[in-house]
């Protein structure tokens, strides 16, 4: 397994360490429970340059959120470092914002609240600044009607979009996302690719997609990094050369998705069901 | 509105069935006074001053009781939810002592303090503590770590995460908690107002006692009406403001 990871730290290296933004070096994870000492993470080691999105997926329970924990700088690594424009992480902070697995909106914020939320932590910003731009990223995400609503009377998809106008409002530097439309049906998921895609057109945000889904995976990557588990590890890295704004019907896009569906069945010895 | 008159006409109809009923004479009138008699007790107490002092020594005892309790219980639930040592130490004792009915605490406060304010107060005090523990320990437990995490990412920090976020994160539970620890105050202060006489204050408890001592069935019955409109009133002022806010934003579960 070490072996593995280390091979694929060095097929990786091609991203030149001054220009990526994201650099996640031979980090380790363990988990001690008074049950179990579950060994999450393996030396995994990638790099995200500037502006590329970047989906991990993999089998549930391989360390996804783990390792986007770690990059968050939500959990530390037991070995191994994560930097950003080379800088050691250390902590959270609002250069990395992340949209979350689980529903994570504040119930007590209403719409508007819960994204002006982490504008009210920029200090640099004015009150009235702080509103035109809570505005711009709900109209963004198509919830400018839905300011004032209470987040208990949100659908599932519409949670996902606030907590993405969340994420982007403070202009984080990279977005992490940890399966944030797991939870959605197939026609509203769609509906939100096209959108995270002119998002990020517009933005060119660096972004870290954790999904176990190879259409998804397919649909948003620049590149598509494949885990493994127990212990979880990066097995094989695919790049995807197709041209943006794709769909997830076109063929060659499923193609891509099957070449990487099939890689996945591989590192997990013949097709052990999630 | 019409919820209003259901509920005029219901209680109207209550008072004239037990009017109507007393009128028949079939029951002694010492032992069953008509609601007329019950009214005109009521009247009197209030006009010479005797069921005002009562209920503010009463109120003056809940409060101060309860907030001591509150006081005690928030903070110690906090610290039981907050690791599994806790948990099993203070938090089976309080999960131990709440299932004991405050009255229990009676005979151990009076021999500690005697026929005084203190052994009330250590009743009411010993009565809300352990419910407020547990309810606290319990909500404590339900906050999704999510929400600190959250907001963490967006650089909250130490001050700004307790007061903007585990504060507003644990209303649902320091609501029920508190409310709680409010119900056994009243019930618990109820029981130590009648069962321990003193003399430096005359509370509702004890008008119910001497009710009982005098015969005087109209006092009796007018003392638990005025006991149940306080726990009603209460309720409304103190905890309907925060149960609504917490179904508008939380939703039907307020949790
Ligand atoms: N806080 C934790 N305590 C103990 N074990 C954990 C914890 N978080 C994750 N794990 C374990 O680490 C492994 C990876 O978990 P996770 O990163 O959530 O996987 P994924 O997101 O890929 O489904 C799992 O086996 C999980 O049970
Ligand atoms: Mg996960």
């Amino acid at each position: 397994m070490t072996n593995r990871a280390a091979f694929v730290g060095a097929t990786t290296q091609h991203c030149s360490l001054a220009t990526s933004k994201l650099d996640v070096q031979s980090v380790s994870k363990w988990f001690r429970t008074s049950r179990a000492n579950v060994h999450a993470l393996a030396e995994v080691s990638m790099q995200v340059a500037a502006g590329q999105i970047v989906c991990v997926v993999g089998p549930s329970g391989c360390g996804k959120s783990t390792l986007l924990d770690i990059i968050a700088g939500l959990t530390q690594p037991d070995a191994g470092q994560v930097f950003a424009d080379g800088q050691e992480v250390a902590g959270p902070g609002r250069e990395r914002l992340v949209v979350f697995q689980e529903p994570s909106l504040f119930p007590w914020l209403n719409v508007f609240g819960n994204v002006m939320f982490g504008l009210r932590l920029c200090p640099e910003l004015r009150g009235d600044e702080r509103r035109d731009i809570a505005h711009h990223y709900l109209s963004l995400v198509g919830l400018e009607k839905f300011e004032k609503a209470h987040v208990h009377e949100l659908s599932g998809g519409m949670k996902q979009r606030v907590a993405l106008a969340r994420a982007l409002a403070p202009d984080p530097q990279v977005l992490l996302m940890d399966e944030p439309f797991g939870a959605l049906d197939a026609m509203t998921r769609e509906h939100l690719y096209d959108d995270v895609q002119k998002i990020w057109a517009d933005s060119r945000k660096t972004v870290v997609f954790v999904t176990h889904n190879m259409r998804e995976a397919t649909c948003l990557g620049d590149r598509i990094l494949l885990m493994s588990s127990a212990p979880g590890t990066i097995a094989r890295s695919f790049d995807i050369p197709l041209s943006r704004p794709r769909s997830i019907y076109n063929a060659e896009l499923v193609a891509h998705a099957a070449a990487v569906a099939d890689a996945l069945r591989g590192t997990m010895g013949g097709g052990v069901p999630e | 509105m019409r919820r209003a008159v259901v509920v005029t006409a219901f209680f109207a109809g209550l008072l004239l069935i037990w009017e109507l009923a007393a009128e028949t004479g079939w029951w002694s009138p010492v032992l069953f006074p008509s609601a007329v008699s019950v009214a005109r007790y009521l009247w009197g107490a209030m006009n010479d001053g005797t069921l005002l002092e009562a209920i503010r020594v009463t109120l003056q005892r809940l409060l101060l009781g309860y907030v001591i309790g509150a006081a005690i219980g928030l903070p110690v639930g906090v610290l039981t939810s907050s690791s599994k040592i806790m948990d099993d130490t203070l938090g089976s004792l309080a999960l131990g002592l709440q299932t004991l009915p405050s009255v229990c605490w009676v005979p151990f406060a009076v021999l500690w303090f005697g026929q005084t304010e203190s052994a009330m107060l250590f009743v009411v005090v010993m009565g809300t503590v352990w419910s407020v523990i547990i309810a606290t320990n319990h909500g404590a437990r339900t906050i999704p770590p999510i929400y600190a995490k959250a907001a963490r990412t967006m650089g909250s920090r130490r001050l700004h995460l307790w007061m903007m976020v585990m504060l507003p994160a644990s209303l649902p539970f320091l609501v029920s908690g508190m409310k709680q620890g409010w119900a056994f105050a009243w019930r618990s202060l109820m029981a130590a107002e009648i069962f321990v006489t003193i003399l430096t204050g005359f509370g509702l408890g004890q008008l119910l006692h001497y009710g009982r001592e005098l015969n005087a069935m109209d006092q009796v019955i007018g003392a638990m009406m005025v006991i149940v409109l306080i726990g009603l009133l209460a309720d409304r002022i103190l905890f309907a403001p925060w149960e609504r806010f917490l179904h508008r934003r939380w939703g039907m579960d307020g949790g």
